[in-house]
């Protein structure tokens, strides 16, 4: 079986983002950027899959700037075989994505394309579900578990009131949450090995797929500060100022 | 201008996330219609009804809607959106699986988790963990939109719609339903509850949430937890808030034995009122805080308790 992981490239978990001053987006100059940590998770579990011996193929695929190439080997270092970059220097929306990696779907025919279900710069949540549709597969979202049997994908997902459990056919869509797993360190050996295995460049025009731009950007600001508030010397004065002050116990 | 708003709901009860995205569909403008897609969910279209502001109801009632499965829910609300200009679902996990879903089957563009309306095309949305605000203007026929309830108030009841049947798809789907293990509490939901108290990977086990639990009852409170807490083990996922848990914004938030991860913060910050109990005074929680207090929460939790 066959396994696709879209990864994509964004600011590290640990950076704060700092919008730029004249409001036309974050500063992204000199910033560390790192794989999005949910699609860590993807290249993991797709590891572990393969590791099982129910995979026995992980192409990785990122869509972005030439740099994005560092992300690819990453997660060939974790253990993923091939990598694709879909190369482009402009803002690709979900939805473009979506229609890029089912163009690589049909080109690939993996039997289960895992995501993230959120990349932590644009918050979207929304490629997994959109790649399922383009595809008419089933989805598994917010996956906090994975079984692979008989054709089918039983998914553990994380809801608002605890966990769900469903079963999809496969081919099916499969976006991850944080307790999949917790993804490995790839190790020194892994990262001089992973510079030997192949990925390939490939443009947007390569798949046909145009970028068209739905949600046009007008304006990025910073979101209102909160006041620096005081330090109380005890629980006593806490519950005081909880009472007469803020009223709000 | 028609808009369709999904309501969010267990087949028995409303959730008010719904009103609030009415709020949304009302400030963007136009005729609102609320949709009811579940299972034997007569009662809960009843209650859609009375919600303030609503043209009508309609009311899709099936074995395959009840679990408002995503294939299910596009095989019902596609063909719908020859009639509607929008399409509004609560930020929450339901809408979240559906929605982008349906988005892409119409070619559309989703507007993710809005927490303002600023034109009927133009909306403003948090990212980078809600250290930005991104406004943005879609160009796309139909919008759809996922809306963080707490960024709302919600819509009053009081109206009295009508109520449309409509038919539920007879699918086969591939997805099938196989279990839940919900999470049972007496408390209030988390996402509205007037008070929320959370710990953090510092209470040390789950257990010693009890010292939270006993707190919570007492100002009638929910619980909530950071990532650190949940994937410990200590309290189940539903507890987690914050960027990728879920959005809080009560009259009061206690922090207890959280640092204040920007993950965390984002989930937490816009909460009227903020306390933090941290032992390290230099805890990022700190800079958020209306009210810090720097102690070891083993000691200041039992005072806290008596103290109410
Ligand atoms: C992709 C991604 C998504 C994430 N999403 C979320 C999210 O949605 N929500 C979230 O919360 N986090 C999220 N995180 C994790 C986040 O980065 C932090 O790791 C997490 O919030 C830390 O939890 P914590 O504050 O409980 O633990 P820690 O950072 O370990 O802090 C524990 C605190 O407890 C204090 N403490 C310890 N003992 C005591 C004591 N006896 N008395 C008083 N204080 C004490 C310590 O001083 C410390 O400040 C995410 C991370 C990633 C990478």
């Amino acid at each position: 079986m066959k396994v696709l992981v879209p990864v994509k490239r964004v600011i590290d978990y640990n950076v704060k983002a700092r919008v730029k001053p004249d409001g036309s987006g974050v500063d992204l100059a000199n910033v560390k950027m790192s794989m999005n940590p949910f699609g860590e998770i993807a290249v993991e579990e797709a590891v572990r899959l393969k590791e099982k011996g129910v995979v026995n193929e992980i192409v990785v695929v990122s869509i972005g700037p030439s740099q994005a190439q560092e992300t690819i080997r990453t997660a060939l270092a974790m253990g993923a075989d091939r990598g694709i970059l879909i190369q482009t220097e402009e803002t690709v929306e979900p939805l473009s994505v979506a229609k890029l990696l089912k163009a690589v779907v049909n080109e690939e025919n993996p039997e289960i394309a895992i995501l993230g279900k959120q990349a932590i710069d644009d918050d979207a949540n929304q490629t997994g579900q959109m790649l399922a549709a383009l595809l008419d597969w089933p989805q598994g979202t917010f996956a906090s578990k994975l079984d692979i049997a008989d054709g089918k994908a039983e998914v553990m997902r994380e809801v608002d009131g605890g966990l769900q459990t469903i079963s999809v056919e496969l081919p099916a869509v499969i976006t991850t949450d944080l307790r999949l797993n917790e993804p490995r360190y790839a190790s020194l050996p892994n990262i001089m090995k992973a510079k030997r295995k192949p990925i390939d460049i490939k443009t947007p025009d390569d798949y046909g797929v145009s970028l068209d731009v739905r949600l046009e950007q007008t304006n990025v600001a910073e979101p209102p500060k909160r006041e620096a508030g005081i330090i109380v010397e005890s629980v006593a004065e806490l519950v005081e100022k909880l009472k007469n002050q803020a009223g709000v116990i | 201008m028609a808009i369709l708003v999904v309501g969010e709901h267990d087949n028995a009860h409303l959730s008010d996330a719904t009103n609030k995205t009415v709020t949304a569909a009302i400030k963007i403008g136009g005729d609102v219609d609320i949709l009811i897609a579940g299972e034997n969910a007569g009662d809960v279209a009843a209650e859609a009804a009375k919600i303030e502001g609503v043209r009508k109801v309609l009311h899709a009632d099936g074995a395959s809607l009840a679990k408002q499965m995503a294939e299910a829910m596009q095989a019902l609300i596609v063909p719908l959106m020859g009639d509607y200009d929008a399409l509004l679902a609560p930020a929450t996990t339901n809408g979240k699986n559906y929605l982008p879903r349906i988005a892409a089957a119409l070619d559309v563009m989703q507007i993710s988790e809005i927490i303002s309306v600023e034109a009927p095309d133009t909306f403003v949305r948090p990212i980078y963990a809600g250290n930005a605000m991104q406004t943005v203007r879609s160009t796309d026929k139909i919008k759809v939109i996922t809306v963080r309830p707490t960024a709302f108030e919600a819509a009053k009841t009081g109206g009295g719609a009508s109520v449309t049947s409509i038919d539920a798809p007879a699918g086969p789907f591939k997805s099938t339903f196989v279990g839940e293990e919900l999470t049972k509490s007496d408390r209030p939901e988390l996402t509205a509850a007037k008070i929320v108290i959370s710990g953090g990977r510092g209470m040390g086990s789950g257990e010693n949430f009890v010292m939270i639990e006993r707190i919570a009852d007492k100002l009638g409170a929910a619980v909530g937890a950071s990532r650190a807490a949940v994937d410990a083990g200590y309290v189940p996922n539903d507890y987690q808030v914050g960027q990728t848990g879920k959005v809080v914004a009560p009259e009061l938030y206690i922090a207890v034995g959280i640092s204040g991860a920007i993950q965390h913060l984002a989930g937490m910050k816009d909460s009227k009122v903020i306390v933090a109990i941290n032992k390290d005074e230099d805890a990022p929680i700190f800079q958020v805080a209306d009210y810090g207090l720097v102690a070891d929460l083993f000691k200041a939790l039992p005072e806290l308790e008596d103290a109410l």
